[in-house]
């Protein structure tokens, strides 16, 4: 069973997001950067598939240099190998279609990708990636069964879930639910000491033209002051609510 | 020349995502000069298609056979209706998410997610989105001539035209390589997408048991209910009610957030909110920084006064 497990290398949770040269990049200076959250979900999944069928895992990311540190924490995490196309992923079109070239040459049985990135919030390149590779996709996969070749697929729907049977090969897009929380793993020592040894191959990338572009960044507005009513008078807070904010 | 919008149904019925994706696509049609077409998929009588003609859809071509949760499906059906569309808008539903991506890698079109504005320009088309989870606005544009939008919902609102249109229907049967077993949804609950109040609670209401009034207060309101990561985490509610960065985002009009501290990741995912009410023991709560309006107090006192308060006007 050959596993690719899409990363995104994004910047924590608690990161402040600010923009440089005029609002028109990311300023990543200070940042610390993490396994997109999404993604995670996907990675302990596929070691978790892996264990149970046997096979490889593969993560592969599209970026330049400075997205290494977190495909080696995936190496250590457990990924067997790491692949990384050599080019800034501003573009889901084109990330997409570098990754589907590689999955041409290199056939998976399952490919995961997150949900989305908790970067640019494209959601894009999973769906993407299965219509290239004439595939099935399910997105917000938040359950996965595999017997043989035939798998039972859960995604999240407003208000609950869809059950779906598929079989090999097929894309999802994961989220929560995939694994739980506390299943995520952890990078032991002996993890870290490994992942220095596996192969982690550098490819170039076609030349393939962006679909969208992304022109300037801004802040969102600040809110005003918070206007606080006293504890012991919410007949003033509902009254704010339903004349001034006119909300209720 | 046509702008196209997917009008997307539920057991049959549209929902208020659906008709603001019509609204926002009526307006982008007007900005092109050209007409709406709406795309409906699965069975949907008559009378709710007629629905789409006061929201400004010129016409409809509902695909009965099509199963939307089917994206290679759904998604060679719409791209058949998209050779004359300079746009092809979405409301951004888990539905959407599978649809757009595919059709945009299809047809070659540039696809821009999580929109919140009609187009600045139309040569090329550039509008402004959400990105960095809501942490930062983007301005983005296509590449191509034609694009596909999809709208953040709550974020543009709905315009009526008081128009109608015409219906025509197509009997195409498309099958892509999943199967449908079926849907476990639980009924008469609000989506916390679309919902005009979603009332959130956190680790402040110390455990699972005390969630009585947090359920009461959205009842009283018509609100939607959720909740913070780690009560998520604990298991005290389902992972459907998360709301924050990596759960669900929020765009309603009135958040309030109960025993919530409001990390930043929180913040991220509920600050598209249009009125946002904290109420929490500790003064220093980052959410007091971020809400409109806050009580600092014991939940346990201040939402039943909150209750009786709001039954006095409803």
């Amino acid at each position: 069973m050959n596993i690719v497990v899409c990363i995104s290398s994004v910047p924590d949770t608690t990161a402040k997001i600010n923009f440089t040269d005029n609002g028109s990049k990311f300023d990543a200076n200070g940042v610390q950067f993490v396994i997109n959250p999404y993604d995670e979900f996907g990675l302990t999944k596929a070691m978790m598939l892996k264990e149970a069928t046997g096979g490889k895992v593969t993560v592969i990311t599209v970026g330049d240099a400075t997205v290494e540190p977190v495909m080696r924490k995936s190496l250590a995490i457990g990924a067997d190998a790491a692949v990384r196309i050599n080019m800034n992923a501003t573009d889901s079109y084109s990330t997409a279609n570098e990754i589907a070239n590689y999955l041409n040459d290199n056939p998976a049985d399952i490919i995961i990708t997150g949900r989305e990135s908790i970067d640019y919030n494209g959601g894009a390149v999973g769906g993407m990636l299965a219509e290239m590779m004439n595939l099935p996709f399910v997105n917000a996969c938040n359950g996965l069964e595999l017997s043989g070749n035939t798998a039972k697929l859960t995604r999240e729907i407003d208000g609950g879930k869809e059950n779906i049977t598929a079989e090999l090969p097929f894309v999802i897009g994961g989220q929560k639910g995939l694994v739980l929380e506390s299943e995520l793993r952890i990078p032991n020592m002996r993890g870290i000491m490994q992942a220095r040894s596996k192969p982690l191959e550098v490819i170039e990338p076609s030349s393939t033209e962006g679909l969208t572009s992304s022109v300037s960044f801004e802040k969102p507005v600040e809110k005003g002051a918070c206007k606080l009513v006293d504890a012991d008078n919410v007949a003033e807070l509902v009254n704010l609510l339903q004349n001034e904010a006119k909300v209720i | 020349m046509s702008v196209l919008v997917y009008t997307e149904s539920w057991e049959g019925k549209f929902r208020k995502s659906t008709f603001e994706a019509v609204s926002y696509a009526s307006e982008t049609a007007k900005l092109l000069g050209t007409d709406l077409v709406a795309v409906s998929l699965g069975e949907v009588s008559n009378d709710e298609l007629n629905k789409l003609g006061n929201y400004g859809a010129a016409k409809v071509i509902s695909a009965s056979n099509i199963n939307k949760g089917d994206g290679q499906a759904a998604t060679a059906v719409i791209a058949e209706q998209a050779n004359d569309a300079n746009a092809i808008v979405f409301s951004n539903t888990y539905t959407a998410k599978m649809i757009a991506p595919r059709l945009s890698a299809k047809l070659k079109i540039g696809a821009i997610s999580n929109v919140i504005e009609v187009a600045t320009s139309t040569t090329p088309l550039t509008v402004k989105r959400k990105a960095f989870s809501s942490k930062a606005i983007e301005i983005a544009t296509v590449n191509s001539e034609k694009a596909i939008i999809s709208i953040a919902p709550n974020s543009f609102g709905l315009i009526e035209t008081g128009g109608s249109l015409t219906i025509e229907t197509s009997d195409t049967s498309e099958k892509g390589g999943i199967t449908i077993e079926g849907q476990e949804t639980a009924s008469g609950k609000i989506s916390i997408s679309e919902a005009e109040i979603v009332v959130s609670g956190g680790r402040g209401l110390k455990g699972p048991e005390n969630w009585g009034m947090i359920e009461e207060l959205a009842d009283l309101l018509g609100a939607a209910t959720a909740c913070s990561k780690p009560v998520a985490d604990i298991g005290w509610r389902p992972h459907a009610e998360h709301v924050g960065q990596t759960g669900k985002a929020v765009a309603a009009d009135l958040y309030i957030a109960i025993g919530i501290s409001g990390a930043i990741q929180h913040l991220a995912g509920v600050n598209s909110s249009k009125v946002m009410v904290a109420i929490n023991t500790d003064p220093e709560a980052p959410f007091f920084k971020a809400a409109d309006y806050g009580i600092v107090g014991d939940a346990f006192e201040v939402v039943p006064k909150l209750i009786e308060e709001i039954k006095k006007i409803r």
